[in-house]
């Protein structure tokens, strides 16, 4: 592709040199300049055996997995068909962790989109000068550049029973361990570390619109709000649905955090598909189970994934 | 030679050189196999452990250098890891049959390793290598097959804020559960969020069910399990128990936040100062004198129930140590296991770990120096090391699910006899 693109350019360079005479040479002159036919094979063989190697191979013995009785911790695994899909989908916690999982996903995504535009518009409002926009910028982006690790361990000495928000609140809530506060504490943590990537891609969003349309807008007798609602939205609209479409499918795959702060509890009321998957491999040692789940997992995020191909599609 | 010939051998040059780069890439990640011979007819046993990390820097290379020298031949390659990693790493190796020659194990593996298939019967080693196992202090079994021979072990005493048991009023530390209850109440009563006990029941690592619940039951002679080794969670002992612990969860005596608690948090509230008493490890000691120098605290044995003056069963973990099935150097491979075993070594590694000896011959240089672990060694010799998750099948989910049930129970979402009968359920279907 690439040496035919750059025969393209070559010839277009010169668009008043005359045709090349079609001669008997022409072919074989041809094959020349774009090298054997195998060579493009060549050149993609890298890409397609690691994609092969970690993708291809490793999805299918999982959904190979998913219908043998147990693998990996039994010698001479059975084929069950369907069994296993039906043990985990008729489990009560499998219920709790999907209606867990979609909460979660729904509130921490919504939150950093409106998160991510307010703070986008607020650093890019021509009030505030260059130095304050660069100082905020650091400031507001800085929750996306801890690790989960360090983001679960800040956050659960600031929830502690006797930690820093209880001081300052006066009060002595039990944040991450009451079933009645954890799933939105640990929400609240999740839009806390992710809004600032919204943030930045809404920011390059918003200084590539064309001053022309805002004036046009003004001229026209818009208000803040309508040219907010008819210029700044249609212009977002493309990067909104893509970053939207990316977070839904990394949010519900979200378990680092959740490990990491309530592992799942207290009882249920933080269990997440993900925590669920793994306490399934690497708790109960049911892998064929903890393989089931996950491929149900996959299936999930191939509806979403569906979407966001069918965006960029259409996008471009 | 033709164009079409040059062209062809180009392509296949190129495909060649990238196909093997990308191999070589691919592969570059794994980890060695366990066949470990190297080219000049020495054994190299790899030993995949998490004990170095937690020693002093070089101590346990030290040991190993020891033990190269008393066997030439035979060279150990140390593939050392936090505890998880270990884990993760020794399951995978199982999986894949590539296991470390040497394992470090926790008993909570062993069932699960062994039903697998993954780790070698060291009664048959032994036997082999007419190995006199008297010495051991004790052997993790399956189905009368020794696969793991606990090497150090921590117990579990309880620790108690001298300051704060005084300022409430206690003298000494509590024997027994109705002083133990007064004492909770009184440091709890003290306000300034202190709390009389701290409990941590994290699902994430449901150890806190093993350590701070079942040590109540253990601590009085009894047993989560009936005579055939099966699941009895409802007997009078574990009800007991449990309805003592959520006696204390109501009257407010237990720290806040146990439901996520971990370990960690447990150990760092008591080292603060905010705990009256915790059970914890006694390889915690050192951290909690390094953190807070002026902590006034002391160690004493778990309160048994009223009346009770039977032995009794002290908590404990263990390094454990195992053999791969599919090591090619099972003999070599136990020849460390002896090594590490043996009087001298064992007293030097319980030593520099501040944990107690494997072998009953051994005895710790901290015993002698150290008040408070001469205490513990007491209080260790009196009793009997009680852990009965040690050696069940998967022991960690037994604890999680345990846990979830408890804490429900806490929440008031059930009965302590319907908890039970879940748990008991939920526990057979495991078996």
């Amino acid at each position: 592709m690439m040496i035919t693109t750059t025969t393209t350019l070559t010839e277009s360079a010169e668009p008043s040199a005359p045709p090349p005479t079609p001669t008997p040479m022409q072919g074989p002159a041809r094959r020349r300049r774009l090298g054997h036919p195998g060579e493009p094979y060549a050149f993609i063989a890298p890409t397609a055996v690691l994609m092969l190697v970690l993708m291809i191979v490793p999805i299918v013995l999982v959904i190979g997995y998913s219908f043998m009785d147990n693998v990996i911790t039994k010698k001479n695994p059975e084929f069950v068909g369907i069994e296993n899909f039906v043990e985990v989908l008729t489990d009560g916690v499998f219920a709790t962790a999907l209606g867990n999982t979609l909460f979660f996903t729904i509130v921490s995504v919504v939150a950093h989109l409106l998160l991510g535009l307010g703070f986008s518009m607020l650093l890019n409002s021509p009030l505030v000068s260059r130095a304050s926009r660069a100082v905020f910028r650091v400031i507001y982006i800085l929750p996306w550049l801890f690790t989960a690790a360090v983001i679960a361990v800040l956050w659960r000495m600031l929830l502690n029973p006797n930690g820093v928000v209880n001081y300052l609140l006066s009060s002595d809530v039990e944040w991450l361990s009451s079933p009645s506060l954890a799933l939105g504490a640990v929400t609240f943590i999740n839009i806390w570390a992710g809004y600032p990537f919204f943030m930045i891609s809404l920011l390059a969003g918003l200084q590539g619109i064309p001053a022309d349309l805002y004036e046009a807008a003004t001229v026209d007798g818009a208000n803040g709000w309508q040219r907010f609602r008819n210029v700044t939205l249609p212009q977002l609209r493309p990067i909104i649905i893509s970053m939207t479409l990316l977070d839904l499918i990394w949010t519900s795959q979200q378990f680092a955090l959740i490990w990491m702060t309530t592992g799942g509890g207290p009882i249920h009321v933080t269990e997440m598909l993900s925590t669920f998957t793994y306490k399934l491999a690497f708790s109960r040692y049911e892998f064929a189970l903890a393989s089931t789940s996950a491929v149900i997992i996959l299936l999930l995020s191939m509806v979403l994934a569906f979407f966001y191909v069918r965006h960029q599609r259409a996008r471009d | 030679m033709s164009k079409e010939a040059h062209d062809r051998r180009r392509t296949l040059r190129v495909l060649g050189t990238s196909v093997a780069a990308v191999a070589l890439f691919a592969t570059a990640g794994c980890s060695a196999s366990s066949d470990s011979g190297s080219g000049d007819g020495d054994v190299v046993l790899e030993f995949a452990q998490w004990w170095e990390p937690e020693l002093p820097d070089g101590a346990f290379r030290e040991l190993m250098d020891e033990f190269e020298a008393e066997n030439p031949g035979i060279t150990v390659e140390l593939l050392s890891g936090p505890y998880a990693s270990t884990k993760e790493q020794l399951f995978a190796g199982a999986a894949a049959g590539t296991m470390s020659d040497v394992v470090g194990l926790d008993g909570a593996w062993v069932s699960d390793f062994a039903n697998q298939g993954a780790i070698a019967d060291l009664t048959e080693l032994m036997g082999e290598s007419d190995y006199d196992d008297s010495e051991l202090a004790s052997q993790i079994q399956v189905d009368g097959a020794t696969y793991m021979i606990p090497v150090v072990n921590f117990v579990y005493p309880m620790f108690t804020n001298d300051d704060l048991l005084a300022q409430a009023g206690v003298a000494a530390a509590p024997t027994n559960r109705t002083e133990f209850t007064a004492a909770a109440n009184a440091v709890a009563g003290l306000g300034e969020d202190t709390s009389g006990w701290i409990l941590p029941l994290s699902l994430e690592a449901p150890n806190g069910i093993q350590n701070d619940v079942m040590s109540w039951v253990w601590a009085t002679g009894g047993s989560m399990l009936d005579d055939d080794g099966q699941p009895d969670v409802t007997n009078s002992d574990v009800t007991s128990a449990v309805e003592y612990v959520k006696g204390l969860w109501d009257d407010g005596a237990i720290a806040p936040g146990a439901f996520t608690m971990k370990e960690q948090d447990k150990v760092e509230e008591f080292t603060n100062g905010r705990v009256g008493m915790m059970i914890d490890s006694l390889a915690h000691i050192n951290l909690i004198r390094e953190s807070n120098p002026d902590l006034n605290f002391s160690i004493s044995a778990l309160p048994a129930d009223d009346g009770f003056d039977g032995e009794r069963g002290i908590p404990y973990a263990s390094w454990g140590i195992g053999v791969a099935d599919s090591s090619e150097h099972k003999a070599e491979a136990f020849k460390l296991v002896e090594f590490l075993m043996s009087e001298k070594t064992n007293s030097k590694l319980s030593s520099i770990a501040n944990a107690f000896p494997g072998n009953t011959e051994s005895v710790p240089d901290f015993v002698a120096e150290d008040e408070l672990f001469a205490t513990a060694f007491e209080i260790y010799q009196n009793g009997y090391p009680a852990n009965e998750f040690t050696g069940l099948p998967v022991a960690e989910q037994l604890m999680r699910l345990f846990d979830e049930q408890f804490q429900v129970l806490l929440d008031g979402g059930q009965s302590v006899d319907e908890m039970l009968e879940k748990t008991q359920e939920a526990w057979l279907a495991e078996f």
